[in-house]
């Protein structure tokens, strides 16, 4: 079989399309990069999901916890207390079974219990919680005179949030989002290995990496074969975020502009 | 149903579950044998952590000296290993070095016990070593294998700890003001006295933070022992939560995997907020007296 027919068959094995048996025998490298790279599909769908919702969600989190109401503070600091307290493995087995027990009283939360929905709404407030801390601290550290300087203009509300608090707070914060964003990435090889079980075989990467561990006893092919498709995407995350850092930091002198710094993390 | 023999129980009213009321069955119930091996769990994983954390800052150390060192190869080696562990994403390195490491001590034994064995070790898809080579050896009791299972899974969360311990020290060394080390080769120290004397007493201060912060990562990490077979607490909590008929056990129940997931995600969070507390003293303890920013303004003054 030739590795064209192979990549037809396998590429979209993790969406159910394609051929339905996984290779049994004679695996050869060309079935390992197809059906990893097929289950890094999910990785970055989640990535993506989680991501995009989280950024938002995490503002207002960001600014809940920053508030000087208790009634809105309060919470913010124990949902993120909640999420960056504990681990998201047990996240996401505690999420797994009470969807599992929600859906048997409301059968329409049934979605929940399979991954694409239920896996994405863990890591999704997840993400939300770690990178709210994120902002929570770019928040404190806005320059007391960029603040100052909207109140002199007369700028209030929406207006001088939208145009200085906003663009600094991003700014200040966005190097420890892109490594958010990486390690959010990452801990989306997760899923299929806690709670959410992969139905009929589509998995993630690392499902795929492990289903030929386990058979050909050997680890030193499809695990070196995940890690170099989580250094790609992870470049690719570093390319992305960078364009954002240099529009943020467009009006700023070169000396004054903040560099990501990529500082890798073992597990959340 | 009624058995003939009764159960060893903690409790004396529990030989009878199904006539008793709630609290009284509540309390048979996580009293019974199995719960008491959940329980125990909870010994596995605080163990793990009180031996993966010195080992790993022993890594961590053994790193940061090699990356510092004047030889070449071995600064080479210090700083392969903390960059290439680090860069990895971390489960797959779990997952990865497990099976490594397995193979990798058998295949030593393999060639000190065995060597009249001519069969190549990798045949196909198989990886075979002698009988004596067997790691733990097929004869050998059930808890050998369980506590090889463990020691394998401490050595591989010390070798990846171990690697961002090492680069917090070697950040941590590059930090004591040059003049420190500069007025001790003044004084007459050797290298190794400035190093055991000067430096590494001072980098403590600056390692503190970075290793404080790892300690609360190594906790969150601990429900990976799942994934490396090791009976944890995870384990148990899904053994004892499925739902029982009462075919097979006193204490039918339907489905509670929720509530013991809630448990240990209470026994994580208060963790975690414990260590919080301890080591923001410890911080506060080392950096009194000092005039650095992270003091508060009455010890600073």
């Amino acid at each position: 079989m030739s590795c064209l027919q192979t990549i037809q068959d396998y590429g979209l094995r993790a969406l159910g399309m394609g051929e339905r048996l996984l290779p049994r025998t004679d695996f050869t490298l060309c079935d390992q990069f197809t059906l990893i790279g097929s289950g890094m599909l999910w990785n970055i769908y989640f990535a993506i999901i989680a991501v995009s919702c989280g950024f938002v969600f995490s503002t207002l989190l960001a600014l809940a916890k920053a508030s000087h109401h208790a009634a809105y503070r309060k919470p913010a600091e124990w949902f993120i207390f909640v999420f960056r307290g504990s681990p998201l493995f047990i996240q996401f087995f505690f999420a797994y079974f009470l969807f599992l027990s929600l859906k048997s009283n409301v059968p329409a939360l049934g979605m929940f219990t399979s991954a694409w929905a239920g896996a994405a709404v863990v890591l999704f407030l997840n993400t939300s919680a770690y990178s709210a801390e994120i902002f929570y601290g770019a928040l404190r550290t806005i320059p007391k005179g960029d603040i100052e300087a909207a109140d002199a203009y007369g700028l209030t509300g929406w207006a001088r949030f939208r145009r200085i608090i906003w663009p600094t707070m991003l700014r200040l914060g966005w190097p420890g989002y892109t490594n958010e964003a990486i390690f959010l990435f990452h801990a989306t090889t997760l899923v299929f290995f806690s709670g959410f079980p992969s139905y009929q075989q589509r998995g993630d990467a690392l499902y795929y990496a492990n289903y030929f561990a386990i058979k050909t006893y050997n680890p030193f092919i499809p695990y070196p074969i995940l890690a170099g498709y989580f250094i790609l995407f992870t470049l690719l995350i570093i390319a992305v975020f960078g364009l954002v850092n240099r529009r943020l930091n467009r009006h700023l002198p070169a000396s004054a502009r903040r560099k990501i710094r990529i500082k890798p993390q073992v597990i959340r | 149903m009624t058995r003939t023999t009764p159960r060893p129980t903690i409790f004396s009213y529990c030989t009878e579950p199904d006539t008793l009321a709630r609290l009284e069955w509540l309390s048979c119930f996580l009293t019974t044998g199995k719960h008491l091996s959940f329980y125990a769990s909870f010994g596995t994983v605080l163990m793990l952590l009180a031996i993966t954390a010195p080992v790993a800052l022993v890594f961590g150390f053994g790193g940061a000296t090699a990356a510092r060192a004047s030889l070449w190869p071995v600064r080479m080696l210090g700083k392969i290993y903390i960059s290439v562990v680090r860069g990895v994403p971390d489960i797959a390195f779990f997952m990865f070095f497990v099976i490594a490491l397995d193979q990798g001590f058998e295949w030593l034994r393999h060639q000190v016990k065995c060597p009249e064995w001519t069969d190549p070790i990798r045949q196909g898809n198989d990886f075979i070593v002698c009988a004596a080579a067997k790691l733990p050896l097929n004869t050998d009791p059930q808890w050998m294998h369980e506590v090889y299972g463990f020691l394998i899974a401490v050595l591989t969360f010390a070798i990846v700890f171990g690697a961002f311990a090492a680069n917090i020290i070697y950040g941590a060394m590059n930090a004591v003001p040059r003049g420190q080390l500069e007025t001790a080769e003044a004084y007459g120290f050797s290298p190794r006295q400035t190093f055991w004397r000067i430096l590494v007493p001072q980098m403590w201060r600056y390692a503190l933070p970075g290793l404080s912060n790892l300690w609360m990562i190594l906790i969150k990490s601990t429900p990976l022992l799942f994934l490396l077979g090791v009976e944890d607490i995870v384990f148990w909590a899904r053994e004892l939560g499925a739902s029982k008929t009462a075919r097979f056990t006193d204490y039918p129940h339907g489905d509670w995997r929720m509530w013991y997931f809630l448990a240990l995600l209470v026994f994580y969070l208060a963790f975690t907020k414990l260590s919080e507390v301890v080591l923001e003293r410890v911080m506060r303890r080392l950096n009194s007296g000092q005039a650095v920013a992270a003091t508060s303004g009455k010890a600073a003054a």
